[in-house]
């Protein structure tokens, strides 16, 4: 019994692994495709079919590449740094509930590979653990351009979790737990009759827009992607990278990619539920397997919704950066809080 | 100061209103324009499967022609040479022998003819300049990219057009 349970957790385990890494592979071959479409050409198409083999011959184009360390770099951080930002890019999709329970055999199996009660804790911990890879690469470099760039990473990120942290918190005081899990079962009740239509995004819009522009900046994205400034900085913290350790830090903005957008839809869209999800008389089984398909659906429209902005807005100055996350985005943050705590005692109070 | 023409404007940037400084409307109004832009029909042309229509009097590559009997027309008077802004064309003339009368036109031939295509500026000045009718820019070909730069200069083996078949034959039943 408890080791086909262990068996089961590492099966999960891996597919999520899997997943990731497949989504944020093609997540490649996406970003250059919709640069294309946006930008009225048609993108990568000679590798294979509609260019479908391009990320392959990409990965294999940077391990061919000279692996080169810069003669005064501290060479022990300068692995460190890539392989750190692929590992905490890698370990925050751990949490997230991909899908309800499959009852097999009598036995119900929760598509997630651990659950822990502190869950979104847990994913704000790693993403800001995720700033140090960029950091000590930045350092270890020993390049001033790096360096400035994993400076602005850092401070950017402080600012930017600040808010994001806010903007969680009035999530919180509407659900009422730190378990991925539950926030997202709780989304599968009903509103206004539709059942699988509680999502969190009725509730919390502005906490939403303050998490998602929070989102980018968290991921080092256009508009925000000042720490690899091409214009100021050559190439930010990565300028001294080539080969794997270049690769790493650019499949980790991919990763991360992936796990935000899984996080927003997990948090705000409802996760795996969607509209009449009950009403609808299917097995059990099948509306989980369509919850996770439907989950998927919401990740990468927020995956092109990241590529859509980057196509589309230039990058913010470096004050204008800080002058969004400390004079605005945390002010509505807090406010957002105070409003929501206001409401959920006005409802405590008179409609209960 | 003064301004010397007195018509300068005295621009002023206005304080930007609130819904400019809440950026969402303008970030709104982008994404629709590149969303747009998304489903439009793309420009691109995918070269080597499709090429793009070429004009009647397109000037391409060069071909040396042979007349109605098979025979180079070419006489090598270096006239095209002379008249090359472009400097791109070298010949070396050499006199037709007994029994060659099948293969050149004239007494005159050019032993060798070579065409720089990295110096050509396909302005077709060689075509107008030639007395015999000899060279023309084809209006259904180009000189390809190549990865040597000697591999751009073309001799007689690339310039001159094959011998048309039923010739071929006929010289060789004569
Ligand atoms: S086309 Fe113009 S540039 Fe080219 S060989 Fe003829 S005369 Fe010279
Ligand atoms: S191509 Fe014409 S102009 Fe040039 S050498 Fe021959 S005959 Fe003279």
């Amino acid at each position: 019994m408890e080791l086909s349970l262990l068996l089961i957790k590492a099966l999960i385990i891996l597919a999520v692994f899997g997943v990731t890494l497949l989504i944020a592979t093609y997540s490649t071959y996406a970003e250059r495709k919709v640069a294309a479409f946006i930008q009225d050409r048609v993108g990568p198409n000679r590798a294979g079919p509609f260019g479908l083999a391009q990320p392959l011959a990409d990965a294999v184009k940077l391990f061919f590449k000279e692996e080169f360390v810069p003669a005064n770099a501290n060479k022990f951080l300068f692995i460190a740094g890539p392989s750190l930002a692929m590992l905490t890019a890698c370990m925050s999709s751990a949490v997230i509930p991909f899908g309800g329970t499959l009852i097999i055999g009598g036995e119900a199996i929760h598509l997630q590979a651990i659950e822990v009660n502190i869950g979104i804790l847990y994913v704000f911990g790693i993403v800001a653990l995720g700033v140090y890879g960029i950091m000590i690469g930045g350092w270890a470099s020993n390049n001033k351009f790096s360096l400035l760039g994993a400076i602005r990473a850092a401070s950017q990120n402080i600012s930017y979790e600040l808010a994001m942290g806010m903007s969680i918190i009035a999530l919180l005081l509407v659900t009422g737990t730190l378990s991925m899990r539950d926030i997202a079962a709780q989304q599968g009740e009903e509103l206004f009759g539709i059942s699988g239509m509680n999502w969190n995004i009725f509730y919390q819009p502005l906490g939403f827009l303050i998490f998602i522009v929070c989102a980018f900046a968290e991921t080092n994205r256009v508009p925000f992607d000042l720490p690899e400034c091409e214009t100021e900085l050559i190439g930010g913290y990565h300028t001294e990278y080539s080969s794997m350790g270049m690769g790493l830090y650019l499949f980790a903005e991919y990763v991360n990619i992936f796990v935000a957008s899984a996080v927003m839809s997990t948090l705000y869209f409802g996760g795996y539920n969607f509209p009449f999800m009950d009403q609808l008389g299917l097995p059990h089984n099948v509306v989980t397997i369509l919850g996770t398909v439907v989950l998927f659906g919401k990740i990468f429209f927020f995956i092109f919704f990241f590529m859509w902005v980057r196509w589309t807005l230039p990058r913010f100055r470096y004050d204008q950066l800080m002058n969004l996350g400390w004079k605005i985005l945390i002010p509505l943050s807090i406010a957002n809080v105070i409003l929501t705590g206001g409401a959920i005692l006005l409802k405590q109070e008179f409609f209960q | 100061m003064q301004s010397l023409s007195n018509r300068a404007k005295k621009l002023e940037k206005k304080p930007m209103n609130l819904s400019e400084r809440m950026y969402l409307p303008a970030i709104f109004q982008g994404l629709s324009i590149t969303m747009r832009h998304f489903f439009k029909k793309k420009a691109t042309i995918k070269y080597p499967e499709e090429t793009r229509p070429m004009s009647a009097v397109w000037r391409g590559l060069h071909v040396l022609k042979r007349d109605e009997k098979g025979r180079e027309r070419c006489t090598a008077c270096g006239l095209c040479a002379v008249a090359c802004p472009a400097e791109a064309i070298t010949m070396v003339a050499g006199e037709r022998k007994r029994g060659e009368e099948n293969l050149y036109r004239e007494e005159k031939y050019a032993v060798s003819y070579e065409i720089n295509m990295l110096r050509c500026i396909f302005c077709g000045l060689c075509e107008e300049a030639c007395p015999k009718a000899a060279i023309f820019l084809q209006n259904d070909k180009l000189a390809p990219a190549r990865y040597e730069r000697d591999e751009f200069i073309y001799g007689k083996d690339r310039l001159v057009e094959p011998m048309p078949i039923e010739l071929t034959s006929s010289a060789a039943a004569r």
